[in-house]
């Protein structure tokens, strides 16, 4: 099936000014689509989700979304320095984040299970070389 | 409970009121929290967050899951790029003296039910 480029936006490391712009971004189009809104919800939670992940965990990256009749795909890819144990990160309240980005309302170790709920599919690959490749598919469905 | 019985009842201070106020606005539901994963991890549309959290990112936490009012607690003032962002994106800001717990308790007292949160498996220590 022959999906269809909707977004694709860079993520600074560290820009909380930013950060989240193109998860809004993408909510925007899709409610344009006229996609319903609980998939719209899910498709936020997850790109935020993952885009914060980028913003505090990563050197910079981008998110890309493409649709087709039947999904959404979501992906999300880092330059490093990568997750090193993936199955820890899936962990609920595992988090290495610092008391500074705590104080923000981040860390709490639930992001990664928060994506995981609500991807119909989920693949992550990381690497210290090749930096951090999620995609996630949302069924329109 | 509608949004001018919100304000009356936490003795709420007015940051920033947008387009389409309305002292009838009915609040449905509300959450509590100070931490963007848990507000992210609401099953359901929620009306209202209540949060000690004051930087930009907690409204935009509130756009993505579809909350219209934020109310901080122990009366925190908000940056300025908050109220900035909430006024591009219409969402309600106010603040209210009490602490979190008191406020989602009087609130709690006069009808706003809990609504479940997606459960999660605690990790086994
Ligand atoms: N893009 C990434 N690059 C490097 N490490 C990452 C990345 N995404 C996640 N991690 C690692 O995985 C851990 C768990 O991520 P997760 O999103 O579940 O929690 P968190 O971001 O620490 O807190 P929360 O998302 O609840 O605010 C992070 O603390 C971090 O160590
Ligand atoms: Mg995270």
């Amino acid at each position: 099936m022959q999906k269809q480029q909707i977004m694709c936006k860079e993520i600074e490391s560290f820009d909380f000014q930013s950060g989240g712009e193109a998860s809004s971004n993408l909510k925007n189009i899709l409610r344009k689509l006229g996609v319903n809104s609980d998939l719209v919800r899910k498709t936020s939670i997850v790109t935020y989700e993952l885009e914060m992940n980028v913003v505090i965990h990563s050197l910079g990256g981008e998110i890309t979304a493409l649709i087709s009749e039947e999904e959404l795909e979501i992906r999300v890819d880092d330059v490093g320095p990568g997750i090193e144990d993936l199955d820890k990160a899936f962990t609920p309240g595992y988090s290495t984040a610092s008391n500074e980005i705590r104080e923000m309302g981040f860390g709490a170790g639930m992001g990664l299970v928060n994506v995981k709920r609500y991807a119909d599919k989920l693949t992550i690959e990381s690497s210290k070389e090749n930096g951090t490749h999620v995609k996630v598919l949302i069924k329109l469905f | 409970m509608n949004l001018k019985e919100l304000k009356t009842l936490l003795k709420a201070d007015i940051i920033f009121e947008g387009q389409g106020y309305s002292d009838d606005f009915e609040i449905l539901n509300a959450c509590g929290a100070d931490l963007m994963s848990d507000v992210l991890a609401f099953s359901n549309e929620k009306t209202l967050l209540l949060t000690g959290l004051t930087n930009p990112q907690v409204v935009r936490t509130a756009e993505m899951v579809g909350i219209k009012i934020i109310v901080f607690v122990r009366g925190k003032d908000p940056q300025i790029e908050t109220v900035a962002l909430a006024n591009q994106l219409d969402i309600f800001l106010y603040s209210t003296a009490k602490p979190l717990f008191e406020a989602c308790g009087i609130l709690y007292k006069y009808g706003i039910g809990p609504e479940e949160m997606n459960y999660i498996e605690p990790p086994n220590i």
